[in-house]
């Protein structure tokens, strides 16, 4: 039971991340048209800023200013080389994140090197933010903060313990992302500058020639989303691990959630990312195969079937691919994603 | 009689929104219809309707008797009906001659071939020369068509619609943004290369309506409230009040000599 | 009958184009006498393959208007498929010729393309870009899953020299494995030519324009496509075949994104608007690869920036860039501006050193920290500790950059002038 609930909490905290990347990358998408290739990019730029920076003032402030640093470069990138590629039509746009994707991932490895970094997260989230006891005999219990190794060991070899806590870092990045979705939706929907960008998002000529600086709030969109990215890099650089490769880990993944979740749909991102994140993170915690279901099926295969590796494969093993296996057969089946608008 | 093309209460709603409400048509093979109306009647919709490329929300099109609503684009071009759009929608990377060219392949059966070179297609490459000299256009032979002048394009436009030889063909507004001395030249090209064939055109100007068209459709609001020879419908009352009753109208109309 | 000249305007070859034809030969046959180190055979043989990759390639980004970030798993399952054909060919299980081994990887290339490219095609645009992603993630995490087919992290391997043939040629000698992939470079590249100049090649050109003013012309567009997605598959098969006959190993990096990625940085490099464009980008990328690399830790980066400025200002690549040039000299205006190309050279070249220390200098202090702070760079001696190498790169880098901004200005200025010349001549010639 606890880990059920634990590893629905840590799925949970992983697609709350994924959406923090996938909200800027469909916003970007939704009004542009361009899908940003070096979104996971910025993700990786503002872990790696981030750690620069609490290395020298702290966490706390790192987490403030990395995501204004990424903010910047990536208005920066708007004004003087996406928007220039704008009238070259949808394929050079998407070449030209691309090739940023490239320059960004040497640029890290140029300063910060080709192996991780240790970018602890601050004393305050080091531990758990709750624990769960589940005791065969006295159900379970949470414990906020950590429990006491005391509790974890019966002394009785009848009795069986288990605590499972819940790390700080994880429920940090919920809350920071839930903070985050309410604001962004506040914006959208509350503030004159979210009415032009929600207009924006469907006729962007039509803004434009009623008067609003289209360009300009392109720039702060992609500016936005790629704070809103880096914002996601220090908090997940800190929570996972800080290194070249994180960009590309996350980056196909995210875009699997704008597919999946429909182009041009925050909804449909959000579905997506929790869908995605759960599945990813229960699939990775079990350990079955085909081999062992049919096993515990009473079905038992011969020496030899048994040992191919596609029957041995267990379910962790295979984690990785699902998303993309998600992503073929949505496409497949229900093209326009879950909740999409826009076909791309 | 089997009608060229037919509408039998044809209705289109996009989301809430009904654009048009029970059309009702019937065009003999050889006519040359205008269809005329305000912005907004839905006149380029009809055309999408007919040619594929929305479908219907309900209500029957028929081309040589023959129901085509809810094929897909390509299925009733090789049926015989081609189309012209209102902005030009040429291939703008590839020079006239082999826009051209690429109009008349499905027509004379190359389909998919990659087995065939196109120099050695003689009939694709008789064809196009001579539409080539239909439109005027043999000075202009290689540019690409990105580089032609509009009038240029919007001659192109109408000779890749032209291309596949169909007997049925809708011309989308063919002179929009023309002046008068090239709105003159291209109603004679359009009659040229138009001979024998069922023709549908959407326009504005009344010199050109009055001037190619056996008979005019009138579409109002979605429907189609006239369907007549052009002096019947001018004296129509319920299209001078929806559509004709203006001074620049009868002016543009005497213009036209009728 | 048409005469020679009429039917060259419908497209057919003339004199010119078989002496074109003939050079690339002739080429393709004398490049490994000229250049015979062991070293260059290799990277000769290693441009063959990389020439029929990116050709394909391009079948879907310049002719079709498909961007494909997944184009390796084409590719790489051929050369997977291949390989396995050629241990086959060694224990004697499947006797298939050394020589065909590359068209093994070719038909595989197209099975795969047959299957995947259904649903590849579907779509168009970005859509399409997306899919060819998470099929090429699939695919490449597949492979590591799959040991029997993909071997693992060792991968498969075999070797090429299966006994001897009635010639006595045993593919052993690189020199040997060079002319045979040399064949099949040509034979591929004409084939791949000769797909521009049929019906479905130019309609395919036609979907890359206007996909929707094909469907009104008869013809399925996503048919278009997906016929021409499989052709596109087997001559990238093809190109993996080549690559597992010539380094008789395929490893799971052959399926991967990155190597996709890199067709497509040197196919739009290149020049993916024009046929011989990817030619150049194969070109570079073998070059790039094997001697850029030992110039300099930071030649990535370089690429990465020089593919950026080209998407900003050259998208035709450096084919388009050769072309435009070419019509310049064809109506004699070259002259004019030969010097203004010969100051941008300059003043780029100084911005370029500036910054290039300052990447090298970075370099350093990153990766050479035992070997202490100072460097050589072009020739020069630098310390990357003390702040005068710093500023002085940083100035060299910051002056050479204003020079060259200036000198692009006016240079704009005359190429503009250039063409508004040439743009009169050519009207006048068409009034005449």
């Amino acid at each position: 039971m606890e880990f059920f609930t634990i590893s629905m909490l840590n799925g949970l905290s992983y697609g709350l991340l994924l959406f923090m990347l996938s909200s800027g990358l469909t916003l970007i998408f939704s009004m542009m048209g361009v899908l940003n290739f070096a979104h996971a990019s910025f993700y990786m730029v503002g872990a790696y800023v981030g750690y620069s920076i609490a290395r020298v003032a702290g966490f706390w402030p790192g987490l403030v200013i990395a995501p204004l640093v990424v903010a910047a470069l990536g208005a920066a990138f708007e004004k003087y080389c996406l928007r220039r590629v704008h009238k070259f039509g949808h394929v050079p746009e998407l070449l030209i994140t691309f090739g940023l994707s490239y320059v960004m991932l040497e640029l890290v490895q140029l300063i910060w090197g080709r192996t991780a970094v240790e970018f602890q997260p601050p004393e305050l989230l080091r531990g758990p933010v709750f624990t769960l006891v589940n005791s065969s005999i006295d159900g379970m219990h949470l414990l906020w903060g950590a429990a006491p190794a005391a509790m974890c060991a019966s002394a009785d070899a009848a009795v069986r313990i288990v605590c499972s806590p819940f790390p700080a870092t994880r429920g940090f990045m919920m809350f920071i992302a839930l903070v985050m979705l309410v604001a962004l939706w506040l914006m959208l929907t509350r503030t004159r500058i979210g009415l032009v960008i929600q207009s924006a998002l469907t006729h962007p000529e039509m803004v434009e020639s009623l008067g609003h600086n289209v360009p300009r709030v392109f720039m702060l969109v992609f500016g936005a989303g790629a704070g809103l990215a880096g914002l996601a890099g220090v908090i997940g650089g800190s929570t996972f691990v800080t290194e070249p490769s994180m960009a590309a880990t996350v980056g196909s993944v995210i875009f699997v959630v704008v597919v999946v979740g429909g182009m041009g749909s925050l909804a449909g991102a959000f579905v997506a990312s929790i869908l995605i994140g759960v599945l990813q993170t229960f699939a990775v915690a079990l350990d079955y195969s085909v081999f062992s279901a049919l096993k515990s099926a009473g079905i038992t295969l011969s020496a030899a079937a048994a040992d191919h590796s596609l029957l041995k494969l267990t379910l962790a093993q295979v984690a990785p691919i699902l998303p993309y296996l998600f992503l073929v057969l949505i496409l497949i089946f229900r093209p326009k994603g879950l909740m999409g608008t826009r076909e791309g | 009689m089997t009608y060229a093309v037919e509408l039998k209460s044809l209705r289109k709603s996009f989301g809430k929104t009904e654009i048009i409400r029970g059309a009702d048509l019937a065009v003999a093979a050889g006519e040359r219809v205008a269809i005329i109306g305000p912005n907004g009647a839905g006149k380029s919709t009809l055309f999408n309707l007919i040619s594929g490329r929305f479908g219907a929300t309900s209500g029957e099109i028929l081309l040589n008797g023959q129901r085509i609503d809810g094929l897909k684009p390509f299925e009733i071009s090789r049926l015989g009906l081609a189309r012209s759009f209102q902005i030009t929608n040429i291939f703008s990377r590839l020079s006239v001659f082999e826009n051209l060219r690429c109009g008349v392949l499905w027509s004379l059966g190359y389909k998919y071939a990659f087995w065939k070179f196109l120099a050695g297609l003689d009939d694709a490459n008789e064809r196009a020369e001579t539409l080539l000299r239909n439109l005027h256009l043999e000075r202009k032979r290689d540019t690409l068509a990105m580089n032609l002048t509009y009038a240029e394009q919007r001659a192109l436009e109408i000779g890749i619609t032209i291309a596949g030889g169909a007997n049925v063909v809708l011309l989308d507004e063919p002179t929009a943004g023309m002046s008068k001395s090239e709105t003159s030249r291209f109603i004679e090209l359009i009659r040229d290369v138009t001979t024998g064939k069922t023709l549908l055109t959407v326009e504005h100007d009344m010199g050109v309506v009055f001037g190619l068209a056996d008979k005019i459709a009138v579409l109002v609001y979605g429907e189609v409230i006239a369907f007549d020879v052009p002096e019947a419908v001018r004296a129509n009352p319920k299209v001078q009040e929806a559509y004709l009753g203006s001074v620049l109208a009868d002016a543009q109309a005497a213009e036209a000599g009728h | 009958m048409t005469t020679t000249s009429s039917a060259r305007r419908f497209g057919a070859l003339g004199p010119r184009d078989l002496i074109i034809w003939g050079v690339f030969a002739l080429v393709l046959l004398v490049a490994p006498l000229v250049f015979s180190s062991g070293l260059a055979v290799t990277m000769l043989s290693q441009i063959g393959i990389a020439i029929v990759a990116c050709l394909s390639f391009n079948m879907l980004l310049g002719q079709g208007g498909m961007l494909s970030f997944g184009h390796a798993v084409y590719s790489g399952l051929g050369s997977y498929v291949a390989i396995h054909a050629l241990k086959a060919a060694g224990d004697g299980s499947f006797p298939v010729p050394v020589s065909l081994v590359p068209l093994v990887g070719g038909i595989a290339g197209l099975g795969f393309a047959v299957l995947f490219g259904f649903v590849t095609t579907k779509k168009s645009g970005t859509t399409f870009a997306m899919i060819t992603l998470g099929i090429g993630e699939l695919v490449f995490a597949a492979a590591l899953m799959i040991p029997e087919f993909f071997g693992g992290e060792a991968g498969v391997s075999a070797n090429r020299v299966v006994g001897k043939s009635a010639s006595g040629i045993t593919y052993g000698p690189q020199i040997q494995v060079y002319y045979l992939l040399a064949l099949y470079t040509i034979v591929c590249t004409a084939l791949m030519y000769a797909f521009t100049r049929t019906p479905l090649g130019r309609m395919l050109n036609a979907v890359r324009d206007n996909p929707e003013r094909v469907e009104f012309i008869g013809y399925n567009t996503q048919r278009v496509r997906y016929i021409s997605f499989i052709v596109a598959g087997f001559f990238a098969g093809v190109a993996g075949g080549m690559y597992a006959l010539n380094f008789e190993i395929a490893t799971f990096e052959v399926v991967g994104a990155g190597r996709s990625g890199l067709y497509l940085l040197f196919t739009f490099l290149g020049g993916a608007t024009f046929f011989f464009g990817p030619i150049i980008g194969a070109v570079l990328m073998v070059v790039a690869f094997v001697l850029l690399s030992e110039f300099t830790k930071a030649w990535l980066l370089y690429l990465g920036l020089v593919f950026l400025l080209m998407v900003m200002y050259a998208p035709g690549g450096i084919a388009s860039l050769i072309m435009m040039n070419l019509r310049v000299a064809k109506f004699g205006k070259l002259g004019r501006l030969v010097g203004w190309y010969a100051l941008l050279g300059v003043t780029g070249f100084l911005a370029f050193c500036g910054i290039a220390a300052i990447i090298e200098m970075v370099y350093h202090l990153q990766l050479n920290e035992s070997l202490g702070p100072v460097l050589r760079f072009m020739g020069v001696e630098l310390n990357a500790k003390s702040a005068a190498s710093w500023i002085g790169a940083l100035a060299l880098g910051g002056i050479g950059y204003g020079l060259f901004e200036l000198t692009r200005r006016r240079f704009a200025a005359q190429w503009g002038e250039v063409q508004g010349e040439i743009a009169a001549a050519i009207r006048a010639q068409e009034g005449a």
